[in-house]
């Protein structure tokens, strides 16, 4: 019985992600935005993805790059061909090769990058941030709340304080959901900064949530299509288990006599 | 060892045959993922229709653009051209090598007229001022040459096929017209190919 | 063939007369399906299928991703984003292929720990024990090149750490690490060796497979008892085995299926679980992160690693005979692969009569505590190398070394081990009854 407990406590640990391990929660505060393409069962919601989109357009893209996304893949976002030609063309300009020149976007090309001022792409960035590490740095709750990826970026945007100090010339925000606390982005996002054609509410609370959704579309466009090959795929494996099972039982039955095991 | 041949009776081969389709099943679900991905991905899917500004195109002029990996030419014909090209029609009809259109953009037996091979015209230009088609001599897909040839047309400099002016093969080994893809105006200077 | 006595191929047509005398391939591909299987097994021997399904999904998603990808510095980590945006189905295969080590690596522990408690490395499956070592070596290689290949932050940080570990040897260390890297950083160069490496070691792990099959297939399988099965004769034998057709096929497969089941909620639903998110920042060689840590199957032996520190007196000590040549960097390597080849010894430093754990009371204990050491040390690699881990590693990582250099030695001269049943046909039925059907053949 303590071989099987000790292996099994064994095997819940060993699924434990090494990165949760290291990643040092620090005095980080990372709020659990509940969006709605988490969970097996989850999905985008359109509108919150399109205002998102806006306010990366007219607030992040001023900074940021997007550069591993594809303007085509917007479609995806409820847009139609035209409104996606449109929306390349009217906000972004792309160095072509062949012309030697800069034109307007269209929908085959990426989202440009952006270095202006060195600020990181964002094309990732959903993914490139684990937003719990908890309890006691074993991840475990990741199982429960996700990556919280989302849920960083949004924390992020909402978590300026409104303190200020200089360091070695340059100015540091406050922010609690930063690790270490200070920031050197300025706060980005201010109420009522973005006007929502459908009148959504652009408290930065809200408007946190929503380009945070959008980034984790960016980062991960194909993630219905994932869960529902998962979902697809056990459920199909579940019912083979099943019939591997009985198969197993009856083919072994004339080998078997009456007792069962003790355990 | 075949336990098929048991006397037992149907539900236990029943069971065998349930899990021995699943597991076939299984492995086609699992295979067809794998050769699915070789077919063309997304960003060259997406290449295959382009929008194409044709506004910088004067008569007498042509613009090759690349489409679905291969030349296409668009040409902006002048008044003297459609006129010599309707000449042509009338001269060569019922004598042409390929008697048929080869547009994509009609049925496959519309017969090989200028007006067949030709696009229809943006408001407020004449008729059969543009021709739209793919640069690829249809003998052994070289790049035939624009303003060459005895028909004024195209000229392949492999294998000396003559084009008229619509694109027609008229002399030489090339066994077809040049082929007209998929095209459309999106508005009166934007062409869509695909 | 020697081995346990069974039913051989006869080729009965003439096309299969004719082709037997030629290429006896099915009597080889019958006697590698039908080979007798001791009937006692228990669940701990589905692994062996686990891992060789984990080996071919790996190689099949693998080469469907070097399709879609570019080994340079400036378009490797754009391709694989290329993969998972723009490839028909990639972001699964490659999540597959991600997710897919971390299930090889699962499999592959319990695989081995099975064998060290069930004493499947004792005479005679030394062969077999030493060349699974060398696949396990190989897989480690394998893995950690192909962590490098996303070009993320931890790919190019994790192969900077790694291949120090080479700039540790004594007067060749430099030039070792230069020659390996194919320059005086991780760069292109680096990334393309590894890419080239990845495709092919599992080829070369491939065939040591067939190896390791080929011998336990020589010996016969070891069972929960560690009881030999009966050679004697044809009927004896048929008593204490099953052939491996359709009787453990199928139990591995049902047990394939289920553990797959888990596999793929992973790959659906958390495939990053087990990743690191710096890896989705593309390699940056001026910036680290600020935590390197290797894929959690590599914990243990990293732990190991950094046990060793110039504090710890036997590192002095070894420092002080060699005149400072083993300094604390380089003990740790050996630490590392010492530990690795302790395991390997396991073997010839097992001095017990008695082969299976199940018989032997004490040793049990200092098994089970060598798993919870496993997965302390696994733990402790992930922590931030300061106190108090740095004690544990050194605690835990000695645990390891004792273990298999001092318990397993003494265990087997001063336990009084009890005694294991007869046959594996006894074991068997006080297990589940004898059948009814004695009777019938196993046919």
């Amino acid at each position: 019985m303590f071989k099987k407990l000790a292996i099994g406590a064994a095997f819940a640990l060993a699924l434990t992600p090494a990165a949760s391990f290291a990643a040092g929660g620090g005095d980080q505060h990372i709020e659990d935005f509940a969006f709605s393409f988490e969970g097996p069962f989850g999905t985008w919601d359109q509108n919150q993805l399109q205002r998102g989109l806006q306010i990366y357009t007219e607030v992040c893209a001023a900074c940021h790059g997007l550069q591993y996304v594809p303007l085509r893949d917007l479609e995806a976002l409820g847009y139609n061909e035209e409104q996606v030609i449109t929306y390349a063309a009217d906000n972004f300009e792309v160095f072509d090769p062949e012309l030697d020149d800069f034109r307007p976007a269209i929908p085959t090309d990426h989202f440009p990058a952006n270095t202006a001022v060195g600020a990181p792409d964002l094309s990732l960035m959903a993914k490139a941030r684990a937003g719990f590490h908890g309890p006691y740095g074993l991840g475990i709750n990741q199982l429960v709340k996700g990556m919280g990826g989302a849920e960083y970026i949004a924390s992020l945007l909402d978590g300026y304080t409104g303190k200020e100090k200089e360091e070695a010339g340059t100015i540091l925000y406050e922010n609690t959901a930063f690790p270490g606390g200070w920031i050197s982005m300025g706060p980005p996002l201010a109420d009522e900064q973005v006007e929502f054609a459908d009148g959504h509410s652009n408290s930065v609370e809200h408007m946190s949530e929503d380009v945070a959704a959008f980034l984790m579309w960016a980062a991960e466009p194909k993630l219905m299509d994932r869960k529902n090959a998962g979902f697809v795929g056990v459920i199909f494996l579940s019912i083979l288990s099943v019939l591997l099972y009985l198969v197993n039982k009856r083919l072994w039955a004339p080998h078997k006599g009456k007792l069962r095991p003790e355990d | 060892m075949s336990h098929a041949e048991d006397h037992e009776g149907t539900r236990r081969d029943f069971l065998y045959y349930v899990a021995g389709g699943a597991g076939v099943v299984a492995t086609g679900a699992a295979v067809w993922p794998l050769i699915n991905q070789m077919n063309p991905s997304a960003d060259v899917q997406a290449l295959s229709s382009i929008r194409t500004d044709v506004s910088g195109v004067e008569p007498g002029t042509q613009l090759t653009v690349k489409w679905l990996g291969k030349p296409v030419f668009i040409r902006h014909r002048t008044g003297a051209e459609i006129a010599e090209a309707q000449q042509q029609d009338e001269e060569a009809i019922g004598s042409l090598p390929d008697p048929l259109a080869r547009n994509f953009n009609l049925n496959a037996d519309a017969p090989a007229t200028d007006a067949n091979r030709v696009m229809p015209s943006p408001e407020g230009e004449a008729e059969g001022a543009w021709i739209v088609q793919m640069g690829v001599c249809t003998h052994l897909g070289c790049v035939p040459l624009g303003d060459a040839g005895d028909f004024g047309g195209w000229f392949c400099p492999c294998h000396g096929s003559h084009y008229d002016l619509a694109g027609r093969i008229r002399k030489g080994p090339a066994p077809e017209n040049l082929p007209v893809p998929p095209a459309e105006w999106v508005d009166a200077t934007t062409i869509k190919l695909g | 063939m020697s081995g346990i006595p069974h039913d051989h191929y006869e080729p009965k047509s003439d096309g299969e007369k004719w082709l037997n005398s030629r290429l006896p391939i099915v009597g080889l591909l019958y006697d590698t399906l039908m080979i007798p299987t001791p009937k006692n097994l228990n669940w701990w021997w589905i692994w062996g299928i686990v891992l060789a399904f984990c080996l071919a999904l790996q190689i099949v998603t693998g080469i469907i991703l070097v399709m879609h990808y570019t080994p340079h510095v400036d378009l490797a980590f754009a391709s694989v984003e290329h993969i998972m945006r723009n490839v028909n189905g990639g972001y699964f295969i490659r999540y597959l292929h991600m997710n897919g080590a971390s299930l090889f690596f699962v499999a592959v522990y319990i695989h081995m720990f099975r064998g060290l408690y069930y004493g499947s490395y004792k005479a005679p499956r030394e062969i077999t024990w030493i060349i699974g070592m060398l696949i396990y070596l190989m897989m480690m290689g394998t893995a950690f090149m192909g962590y490098v290949l996303p070009w993320g932050q931890m790919s190019f940080w994790g192969a900077t750490v790694i291949t120090g570990l080479f700039g540790a040897i004594p007067f060749v260390g430099e030039a070792i690490q230069t020659w390996l890297l194919g320059g005086p950083a991780v760069d292109n160069a680096t990334l393309n060796r590894f890419f080239s490496l990845h495709y092919l070691l599992p080829f070369i792990i491939a065939a040591l497979v067939i190896v390791h099959i080929w011998a336990f297939h020589t010996t016969g399988n070891n069972n929960p008892t560690g009881v030999e099965v009966r050679r004697g004769s044809k009927a004896e034998a048929e008593k204490d085995t099953l052939p491996f057709w359709p009787y453990f096929v199928i139990k591995d497969l049902f047990a394939l299926a289920v553990i797959l089941v888990v596999f793929w909620a992973i790959v659906g639903f958390m495939p990053n679980y087990l990743g690191h998110p710096d890896n989705y920042i593309e390699a940056n060689p001026l910036v680290t992160p600020a935590h390197i840590v290797p894929e959690w199957y590599f914990l243990p032996f990293y732990a190991i690693l950094r046990a060793f520190t110039g504090e710890v007196w036997v590192v002095q000590f070894a420092s002080f005979i060699t005149g400072g040549i083993i300094d604390a960097k380089f003990f740790g390597v050996i630490a590392m692969f010492g530990a690795i080849l302790a395991m390997a010894l396991a073997p010839w430093l097992d001095t017990s009569s008695v082969r299976s754990g199940k018989y032997r009371p004490m040793f049990k204990w200092w098994f089970y505590l060598l798993i919870i050491d496993f997965f302390a040390l696994m733990w402790l690699g992930a922590m931030p190398a300061e106190e108090p881990y740095a004690t544990f590693s050194l605690i835990a990582s000695a645990y390891w070394f004792a273990y298999f250099f001092v318990i397993l030695p003494i265990l087997g001269v001063i336990e009084k081990p009890l005694t294991p049943p007869e046959t594996i046909e006894e074991d068997f039925n006080a297990h589940y009854g004898k059948a009814d059907a004695e009777a019938t053949p196993a046919e």
